[in-house]
């Protein structure tokens, strides 16, 4: 459905988008994971027709994005990632506005529907400008649904909205994404863990890995990281207690007066761990897991291809 | 084609969604409607002497000559807030073809215009009613003609120099400046020159504007209305364009 090679985009001297392939199915929903910055947003737009290519071939559904844009535009549902309005425009009137450009049959039906869908029906006479962030958020997800399009693009179509909301709208996309291809950026890992069948991690324009999410996830974690918490402050006396505990590969000394301690992953060293520090005396107050972040992944990645090359 | 007339009815029913709108309209309508008692009270006195009464296209002068001043207002909206609110990211992304996007705009702003001088002809039907012999009306139409046209020119133009700039105010004031040389500098130095002035008359808008009003409908003005209003059209298609290249 989507097919991108080579491709590039510059910005005047700045290189934003370097030499990109990759591929979604028909069916698939593809992750874009990236600081911000790092050409997700580029990328969207030069798929949705937006924008031209510096260099390379894209083609959505068959068509070529800049040879046959206004067939690529027509297949393509897009959310851009400040959410574009007509604020002085009443909900139920913009979507039907936007079903006419695109040459809906029944607009006005079709504009039920999708309202239905992301649950707004009840603010469709509302006016754009009085409804919050998430429902905006909303609005424009509706209009990128109306055409039933065969493949769509949300740029970041969680941010802003509240945990209720987000949990819907990420059902709505996986739902949306069992026929159609469904590309979506986010700078969340746990959203991409959480939607999508497949995620590409992109930094500075490249895609620095390509995997399902269940492999990316093994793949990186090699080891995992716990801090503790004791009432008072942590000594060195227990990080000795610690380090003691079969397992345990690295404990350090926060300045905030706890403790950080890795394991291998697979061999969980915390019940051992709690045990010893409950018996040297300590009052055990927390143990609480701490997360890859992006950035780590990041560091993990980026350092890893340069052990590569080397 | 369906596009362009999907967007112009937006814009259209969006000017009375504002402010603009009737300010705009008010300001036309109480100053010819000034001009217009004036000419009442004239006609009325030279048909007193016996003599013909004063036709009523002055009054079209005065309308054009204010849509100088406020159709830059009128069009400097329409493509400069959609790029500043990102809106115009939403339309460059719909099945829309650029130009269809630009003309939808401009005959948006056309209708809403020609809302105003459909209003006006109620000058001339009750100016009709109070002077001896009645109004020529084959001059009335010439005259319509020449504010039709000039409508499409400037309006043209406007949309055009909307497209160039995300900020409403470098597009007003722009535009202000534009049609300032065309109405009343740019034919200056035809008046200076002894030969080769005519390419300098020709450009300017109010010699072509006076001809039609007056009642001389020639081809050559029609022309030069309806090419500055492609050439309008035109400029803002490219800046749309090149928006996507930058």
């Amino acid at each position: 459905m989507i097919k991108v090679r080579g491709l590039t985009k510059d910005y005047g001297a700045r290189r934003a988008v370097h030499n990109l392939s990759f591929d979604a199915q028909q069916g698939e929903i593809v992750g874009f994971l990236g600081p911000n910055g790092a050409g997700k947003t580029t990328t969207m737009r030069i798929l949705t027709g937006y924008m031209p290519p510096t260099d390379g071939e894209v083609t959505v559904a068959g068509y070529d994005v800049v040879e046959e844009s206004l067939e690529v535009r027509k297949r393509v549902g897009y959310l851009p990632e400040t959410v574009p309005l007509y604020t002085e425009m009443a909900v139920f009137d913009y979507l039907k506005y936007m079903g006419d450009l695109r040459q809906i049959p029944n607009v006005e039906d079709r504009v039920d529907e999708v309202l239905e869908m992301v649950g707004l029906s009840d603010r469709a006479n509302g006016y754009i400008a009085n409804l919050s962030k998430g429902m905006r958020q909303r609005v424009g997800l509706a209009q990128a649904l109306l055409h039933k399009p065969e493949v769509l693009i949300l740029d970041e179509p969680t941010i802003g909205l509240d945990p209720g909301q987000v949990v819907e709208v990420r059902e709505l996309i996986r739902a949306i994404g069992k026929e159609r291809t469904v590309l979506l950026s986010t700078h969340l890992l746990h959203e991409a863990q959480n939607i999508c069948d497949r995620v590409l991690i992109i930094n500075k324009g490249k895609i620095i890995a390509e995997d399902t999410t269940e492999n990316l996830q093994s793949r990186l974690a090699g080891a995992e990281r716990v801090a503790l918490r004791v009432r008072g402050e942590a000594d060195k006396d227990l990080i000795k207690v610690i380090q003691k505990v079969k397992g345990v590969e690295e404990a350090e000394l926060k300045a905030d007066g706890s403790v950080e301690f890795e394991f291998a992953s697979g061999k969980d060293a915390r019940p051992e761990v709690a045990k010893q520090v409950i018996q040297s005396g300590y009052d055990l107050l927390e143990l609480r897991p701490l997360g890859m972040s992006l950035e780590e992944i990041f560091l993990e990645l980026t350092s890893n291809e340069g052990k590569k090359k080397q | 084609m369906k596009n362009i007339w999907t967007i112009a009815k937006r814009e259209y029913n969006n000017y009375f969604n504002g402010p603009l709108a009737y300010i705009v309209a008010l300001v036309i309508f109480f100053s010819v409607g000034a001009f217009f008692v004036n000419l009442l009270l004239y006609g009325q006195q030279q048909g007193m002497y016996g003599a013909p009464a004063p036709d009523p296209n002055f009054l079209n002068v005065v309308f054009v000559f204010l849509m100088l001043f406020l159709s830059p207002a009128i069009t400097m909206r329409l493509l400069s807030d959609e790029a500043r609110m990102g809106t115009l990211e939403l339309l460059l992304t719909a099945p829309v073809r650029d130009f269809e996007l630009v003309a939808g705009k401009w005959l948006g702003s056309v209708l809403f215009v020609l809302t105003l001088v459909a209003f006006s002809l109620i000058y001339p039907i009750i100016y009709n009613n109070f002077i001896t012999p009645h109004i020529d009306y084959k001059l009335l139409i010439s005259s319509y003609i020449a504010v039709i046209l000039m409508t499409f020119a400037l309006l043209g133009l406007g949309v055009g120099i909307s497209a160039m700039f995300s900020n409403q105010f470098a597009s007003y004031f722009i535009a202000l400046g534009l049609f300032f040389i065309l109405w009343f500098v740019i034919g200056i130095p035809a008046n200076f020159m002894s030969s080769g002035g005519e390419i300098f008359s020709y450009m300017s808008i109010s010699d072509h504007f006076t001809a039609i009003n007056t009642g001389t409908v020639k081809l050559g003005d029609i022309v030069y209305f309806l090419s500055l209003t492609a050439f309008g059209l035109f400029v803002g298609t490219t800046a749309i364009e090149i928006r996507r290249w930058r």
